[in-house]
């Protein structure tokens, strides 16, 4: 990639900071530039927090419809999968899966949802609720 | 506790190899630059990894193991290093503040998640990132993560929790550092430099099966002629996408690696003065950027611009080219016959 070639679409890690890239200068020889993000990959992390966004969307629906407790939906939020919120929380994987049905959920002492609320970094009420607050 | 330690931030690409350029630096090895760490570490790495899934995506590296940048430099140039894990949040914190206390930066491998001055976006959990800790403030740490522009702090609290991060590459809060007052010379520099490019070469050409190296990215480009019909178009595009985040997020210096490669090939130049090697390091400017124009085509698809079964026969062989380029560039490599 040349120097001037070095693309500027302004991302949302370029509000923050910009990123060093590589190129090459006009004789060839290779010197550091900074880029503050490329068209191409704002497009690719835009489609994957789409993909994240229909995830949790899906698992509201599963919430309100109770068939699932609104662990489901706070784990798709946070990204995780079931072995990571064991590994975050203490808690058994097979303990996580009991959690993520609804009456189960229901009966957890609030000591126990204070483990999961601290790793979602959100309150106990707001993890009984299935609250969320625009961040 | 409040103390500073006298530590240069210089911003980097890449994580691994940017802490590994400051510590060897802070350590006396005022020669280490990006790239040199890079090559000599043998970074450059091709692999995708079948039945294994990131993020629901697929399992695509374009650089070595994490770790293996920082651990194989310092081997190569005789740099001793501490290593240390830790069993829980307590014993890890005080070490830190033991080898603060002492005057020693640490790197630390941490999880991307809960980094707290990450934009939201970035954050995945991702636990292979490398940041330098090198003072505290009441309760809060300076760290220098070689891809901010600028020196950047975290509370103990959350420094404690990305060490702690849980998931795949889990860091058990590992830091380490090289042991300071090491003198390298050139002659040492040199000899890590062919052992690197060495190394390299056999990752990318020799390593057996068929998903590693160029024979990976062949075999990527196979995969990808397949993903329309047995995916859907959509999750073809998340593919797609998870592949150039891959290639072109932060971290990579562009192309996939492949252009700090290049630069790392013309300082090797300045140390080793082979004829080839000037125009080796345009090779890989020329897979940097055919790597980028097959990003192009893929963003095509995933913003459903394009999306026919053709545009996935051209995206696949846009990669079995790439894997033809980079076999060249590496087998260039391995023929070169060292002078000096």
């Amino acid at each position: 990639m040349k120097k001037e070639d070095i693309p500027q679409d302004l991302s949302s890690l370029g509000k923050i900071t910009k990123e060093i890239c590589y190129a090459t200068d006009p004789s060839g020889n290779y010197v550091t530039e900074l880029s503050q993000g490329w068209d191409i990959k704002i497009a690719a992390l835009d489609i994957a927090w789409q993909d994240i966004r229909d995830r949790m969307e899906a698992a509201r629906k599963k919430v309100l419809n109770n068939e699932a407790s609104p662990l489901l939906f706070f784990m798709e939020r946070g990204l995780m999968d079931i072995a990571m919120v064991a590994g975050y929380t203490g808690f058994w994987k097979w303990q996580v899966k009991n959690h993520m049905k609804p009456v189960p959920f229901k009966k957890l002492p609030d000591k126990k949802l204070r483990r999961y609320a601290e790793i979602f970094n959100i309150s106990v009420e707001d993890l009984k609720n299935m609250n969320v607050y625009e961040d | 506790m409040s103390m500073k330690i006298e530590f240069e931030h210089k911003q980097a690409a890449h994580c691994e190899t940017g802490v590994t350029r400051n510590l060897l630096r802070y350590a006396g090895v005022e020669k280490m630059t990006e790239p040199l760490a890079f090559g000599i570490g043998a970074g450059l790495f091709f692999v995708y990894v079948p039945f294994l899934k990131i993020n629901h995506g697929p399992a695509i590296a374009f650089r070595t193991f994490p770790g293996q940048i920082f651990s194989r430099t310092c081997k190569a140039l005789s740099v001793p290093v501490i290593r240390k894990k830790f069993s829980g949040k307590d014993p890890a914190e005080l070490f830190l503040e033991t080898c603060l206390e002492n005057g020693q930066p640490v790197g630390c491998q941490v999880g991307v998640y809960y980094l707290s001055y990450f934009p939201k976006e970035y954050r995945f959990h991702f636990n292979a990132h490398n940041l330098v800790v090198y003072g505290k403030e009441q309760d809060n740490y300076i760290i220098s993560d070689p891809v901010m522009e600028h020196p950047t702090t975290l509370t103990s609290y959350e420094l404690g929790r990305v060490r702690f991060a849980r998931g795949a590459l889990a860091p058990h809060g590992k830091l380490y550092y090289p042991k300071k007052g090491s003198l390298v010379t050139d002659e040492q520099v040199k000899k890590a430099i062919k052992k690197g490019i060495g190394r390299n070469v056999r990752n990318m050409l020799h390593i057996p099966g068929n998903i590693t190296g160029v024979k990976g990215i062949r075999y990527t480009g196979n995969k990808i002629k397949k993903w329309r019909t047995r995916l859907g178009i959509k999750k073809a595009g998340l593919y797609l996408a998870q592949l150039v985040r891959m290639q072109e997020e932060i971290g990579t210096g562009g192309g996939g690696f492949r252009y700090i490669y290049g630069a790392f090939l013309q300082e090797a130049h300045a140390y080793l003065p082979d004829d080839q090697l000037p125009e080796i390091s345009a090779m890989f400017t020329r897979s940097g950027d055919a790597w980028r124009e097959a990003a192009v085509l893929a963003a095509g698809i995933y913003k459903g611009r394009l999306g026919s079964q053709e545009d996935f026969n051209e995206m696949g062989d846009r990669l079995h080219e790439i894997a033809g380029m980079e076999k060249q560039a590496f087998e260039a490599l391995s023929k070169i016959k060292w002078h000096s």
